[in-house]
């Protein structure tokens, strides 16, 4: 309870407020000091009050060879697991609790942390939580209490930057990069306020704002963004805003969507002579049931390259999903390494970090490098099932093209 | 709501806290953005990428990025490589944490001050700079 007293204070908030579920981060391994704080808890007996998620690990348990780390971090990332276990969270490792069967509900009132979950729980869901980071999500769970403050408020939670897309040609549009290289771009312009994108053509589904929400949390700190027509506060760009003038309004050419999207892509290509692959990581955050479809279909039954790893992370539930619908054999079958309980720029699970890895999420292109020393290249899940199969990075740069749509 | 306090985490009771600036362009991800055991920043596209935050006066607009964050500082006061201080425009919950955290686990208290974007601009890398016990900046030796 100091905890959440203490950050209250740090934050301005005048009081508490009760808060129904919690989503756990403080589970994947950083260190002893972290693990000192989850045992300290655990040995004075805290237990959560509301029911309370994990986020993922540094282990898959249900494929451990997968873990290539330091075998005694290894045991120290598992006694931090079973910390929070004992505490009484549910052992559902994923970064994406939104897609776990039981998801909150409109106005309800939750304690996130995980970047990308934070974004879509107060975004897609609707629900209210600040944007919380270790430590404070499992005392949250424990005490059942949060600071009124931040994103937990109505007034914080107006949209005061307008985003409109112009001239982008309708492959773009329908493209999986769009939402991970447009959410990188508003992170970065946007910081911590609250974006609204005004003007697409078609409502997006719940993958596409995931993608867009897990890339801006992770370029910037954005906590909730809007998109009129799709996500539930902002039925029109008034309503978004509450009424209110924007302070800015940007309109976004497909030239600011290329340029955001070379600056995530680390590895220097020579698309002449055809750039060597070795790996091809999916899954961040934790792909659904509908984007495995979309791969198992991008891949059409050809068998992935020999020299290049291809892995996809998820969590628990969605594999057994996957497994039902027979999608994952078909993957296995083809050389695709399934991922579960944690992801692969969490821990060490890539079997090459010499050659340049390739994509199709935002996020993952932004941390591998700094995390694994690996290169990256950001393509679109079909971009990544071709190039899979072709061992070669191979891009569709047309898709960049200025289009006769303006959005 | 309450006035935003300027002290967002207190530093230790007994002194004020004196370190030399660096003053990032860009927020930093203390996840994927700063390696705990040495204090580096990690993070490839950082404009700052590759100098050391250890026992420096953290000078940064906002946070960024990951809830992780608050760990990575943690474990950084744990290996002795954190920011004597980090000092900010925009408060954050994560950053926050992490200080209150090394605090309430270790006794290691780790001021988090918030100033305003003028104060903040004034504070320029390589200068020495002195965290009083209320949260106020104060330069002492301003770099050439």
């Amino acid at each position: 309870m100091r905890v959440v007293v203490r950050l209250a204070e740090a934050l301005g908030a005048e009081e508490l407020l009760d808060i129904s579920a919690a989503h756990v981060d403080s589970c994947l391994y950083h260190g002893r000091a972290p693990l000192d704080f989850a045992e300290r808890l655990a040995a004075d007996g805290a237990t959560v009050v509301v029911p309370t998620t994990l986020n993922v690990s540094s282990l898959d348990l249900l494929h451990p060879d997968l873990y290539r780390g330091d075998p005694e971090e290894g045991l120290l990332a598992r006694r931090l697991m079973d910390a929070y276990v004992g505490m009484g969270c549910r052992p559902t490792w994923t970064c994406a609790p939104y897609q776990l069967e039981e998801r909150p509900a409109f106005g309800e009132q939750i304690a996130w942390a995980e970047s990308n979950a934070v974004a879509f729980a107060n975004s897609v869901l609707g629900a209210r939580t600040d944007r919380y980071g270790d430590f404070v999500d499992i005392c949250a769970a424990v005490t059942g209490r949060a600071p009124a403050a931040g994103l937990h408020l109505d007034r914080n939670r107006r949209a005061t930057v307008v985003f409109r897309l112009g001239g982008l040609a309708p492959e773009l549009y329908t493209s999986s990069l769009l939402p991970h290289v447009l959410g990188t771009l508003i992170g970065a312009v946007v910081g911590n306020r609250v974006p609204v994108i005004d003007g697409l053509p078609d409502p997006p589904g719940e993958d596409w704002l995931k993608a867009l929400g897990a890339a801006a949390a992770s370029a910037g700190s954005v906590g909730m963004f809007h998109v009129v027509g799709a996500t539930p506060e902002a039925p029109t760009l008034d309503a978004a805003l509450g009424g209110h003038q924007p302070a800015e309004v940007v309109v976004v050419a497909p030239d600011d969507l290329r340029r955001t999207r070379d600056r995530l892509n680390t590895a220097r290509l020579d698309g002449a002579t055809g750039d060597a692959l070795a790996t091809v990581s999916l899954g961040t955050p934790h792909y659904s049931v509908a984007e495995f479809g979309r791969f198992v279909e991008a891949l059409g039954g050809r068998r992935v390259h020999p020299e290049v790893d291809v892995y996809i992370s998820t969590g628990r539930g969605v594999l057994s999903e996957v497994e039902e619908r027979g999608w994952a054999e078909i993957l296995r079958s083809v050389g695709v390494t399934i991922v579960t309980d944690t992801c692969t720029y969490v821990t060490p699970i890539l079997a090459d970090t010499t050659g340049p890895a390739m994509t199709d999420s935002a996020k993952w292109a932004y941390y591998a490098p700094g995390n694994l020393g690996v290169e990256v290249v950001l393509g679109s899940t079909s971009e990544c099932a071709e190039s899979a199969v072709a061992g070669r990075v191979v891009l569709d740069e047309a898709i960049w093209a200025t289009g006769s749509h303006d959005g | 709501m309450a006035e935003r306090p300027s002290l967002q985490v207190a530093g230790p009771p007994g002194g004020p806290v004196e370190g030399e600036v660096l003053h990032l362009d860009e927020p930093l991800s203390f996840w994927g953005g700063l390696d705990a055991a040495t204090g580096e920043v990690i993070d490839r596209h950082h404009p700052q990428s590759g100098l050391s935050v250890a026992g420096r006066v953290l000078v940064m607009r906002s946070g960024r990025g990951s809830s992780s964050a608050s760990s990575v500082l943690l474990e950084a006061v744990r290996c002795g490589t954190a920011p004597a201080a980090i000092v900010m425009v925009e408060p954050d919950a994560i950053v926050a944490l992490g200080a209150i955290v090394a605090d309430e686990l270790y006794g290691w208290p780790l001021p988090v001050v918030l100033v305003n974007e003028a104060e903040l601009a004034k504070l320029r890398t390589g200068d020495q700079v002195r965290i009083e016990l209320d949260g106020s900046v104060r330069t002492i030796n301003a770099a050439l």
